[in-house]
């Protein structure tokens, strides 16, 4: 008889500890499942740009550019490799890294900052919203305030970010040589597809 | 008791979680973005541009155009500054060579060319085996083969001998070393190797060995200031030309970059400007006078279709 008292109160216990350990569970998976939905992710962003002259046009695309998007609080953070640019001509990749954006020295490009008018989308609901994006832009180790708009899509749980713009190279200062065919405003084209982030 | 025990333990990993994500929060996105990132960046990165041109002066460098790219260059030198006023000092003559040359892959290039020196025809393969690269896994420098063949086509001189047409070749073989130690300073070592069918006299050696040495200090983004010397091993038994001995070839020069140009203006005692010609052929003394001024002109064209990288998937 005491015998199976223990067993019972042994039985017990077990099925108690297991309890624990999956409340346990439940409720990390759950916190971790909150954090997860607030922020969006990629790494194979896509971001180009054009610079458009009488003689020459030359565009380049970069297909490895990350970005991570907290949709609770409209902050954002994008990151492009300056050597993933990819242009029609080797020689213009060259120059490119060597001669204007100096890539040894600065190999990154980042942009930080959030989305003004964040009520204006509904996360929820798929559709097309128009945004106003300010942060800090680092381009050749220069860093400077804009002030942007763009567009956000939300679609089937993924998010697209999306903006043209034009960004001055004296900005950033990067020297134009008078000898090349360069535009002096460059235009950018950002579209970035994210998904839930998991850690 | 380890009962309760066991409960406080879990409260108290739960809580320690919950701190953990909170910090989490308080780190900025951008932190977090290169945490996430940080692995995907290359481990090992190629060193670009080590020179500008495919040529170092009158030989070549590690360089090569790019898969799908077809490089014209045109080379000129004119006669010797030493030849005096009567030839406005050698500007009234000219040796040229133009060619082609097209990498159908990155590390594998195939040129040729055609010299008034000689009336030669020259065609070779050049095959990269290393880049420098660096990063975790870094390579200290590049390694380039050179392989070529030069055939001359002047007339016979003397028609009642019996000619061959294997005593119009001539062979080369080159291995290329360089490293690009800065942004600014790059040093090429070449040892090569050049085979003539046909000597002068029996006596004479059909090979010649010589060891080369190039480098560039860039002055600015677009111009680089080039030496190259090319070392004749002593104790070989030079075939002569025209009677003269062969001198080692010195050359410096000026690289000019613009766009999809490289200009390329030196001073040199060499004349021809292939292998055979430059390596084991140049009898003008530097020291002398016996300085060609010259220079070579690169345009590379493109052929390959631009696409740009597709979208990787998405890991995770």
């Amino acid at each position: 008889m005491p015998q199976i008292i223990n067993n019972i109160n042994t039985l017990k216990n077990n099925i108690m500890k297991k309890s624990v350990v999956l409340i346990a569970f439940t409720v990390m998976s759950a916190i971790s499942v909150m954090a997860q939905t607030n922020t969006y992710f990629t790494r194979t962003g896509h971001v180009s740009f054009f610079s458009k002259m009488p003689i020459e046009n030359i565009e380049a695309h970069n297909r490895q550019v990350s970005c991570m998007f907290d949709i609770s609080t409209g902050e954002f953070a994008y990151k492009v490799l300056i050597k993933s640019f990819e242009f029609e001509k080797a020689l213009m990749q060259e120059h490119f890294n060597e001669n204007y954006l100096h890539s040894e020295k600065y190999p990154k490009a980042v942009f930080e900052g959030k989305v003004v008018n964040l009520k204006a989308v509904n996360f929820a609901k798929d559709g097309v919203y128009d945004v106003e994006v300010e942060g800090v832009m680092e381009i050749h180790g220069v860093k400077k305030s804009i002030k942007e708009k763009g567009k956000i899509e939300v679609k089937a749980g993924k998010i697209t970010t999306k903006a043209v713009f034009f960004v001055a190279l004296k900005d950033y200062n990067i020297k134009n040589d008078k000898l090349e065919n360069i535009a002096e405003n460059i235009q950018v084209t950002v579209d970035v597809v994210m998904e839930p982030y998991q850690r | 008791m380890t009962f309760n025990f066991k409960i406080v333990g879990s409260i108290g990993i739960l809580f320690c979680l919950l701190l953990g994500s909170g910090s989490l929060r308080a780190q900025g996105l951008l932190d977090q973005l290169e945490e996430e990132t940080k692995k995907d960046e290359p481990k090992r990165e190629p060193v670009m541009a080590t020179f500008k041109g495919t040529r170092l002066i009158n030989g070549h460098s590690v360089e090569m155009p790019a898969k799908g790219e077809l490089l014209f260059i045109i080379s000129h030198r004119f006669g010797k500054l030493s030849s005096g006023l009567y030839e406005l000092i050698g500007l009234d003559q000219a040796t040229i060579r133009w060619g082609f040359e097209y990498s159908p892959t990155n590390w594998l290039n195939i040129g040729v060319g055609r010299s008034t020196y000689m009336k030669t025809y020259d065609g070779f393969i050049k095959a990269k085996v290393l880049k420098q690269s660096k990063g975790k896994k870094p390579i200290p420098l590049s390694m380039v083969l050179l392989a070529g063949a030069s055939i001359h086509s002047l007339k016979w001189q003397d028609k009642s001998r019996e000619n061959y047409f294997t005593s119009r070749m001539d062979y080369y073989f080159q291995i290329m070393m360089a490293r690009k130690f800065t942004e600014r300073f790059s040093l090429q070592i070449m040892p090569s190797m050049v085979h003539k069918n046909l000597v002068a006299k029996a006596n004479e050696s059909n090979d010649v060995f010589s060891l080369g040495i190039g480098g560039r200090y860039k002055v600015s983004n677009r111009i680089a200031i080039m030496a190259e010397y090319h070392w004749l091993v002593p104790g070989q038994r030079l075939p002569t030309v025209n009677g003269l001995q062969p001198r080692s070839p010195l050359a410096i020069g000026v690289d000019i970059e613009t766009g999809g140009h490289v200009f390329q203006i030196q001073l040199t005692n060499a004349q021809a400007m292939f292998e055979k010609g430059y390596i084991a052929e140049t009898t003008g003394n530097f020291f002398k006078g016996d300085i060609h001024l010259g220079f070579n002109i690169t345009r590379t064209f493109s052929f390959r279709k631009f696409e740009p990288k597709k979208p990787k998937k998405i890991r995770g």
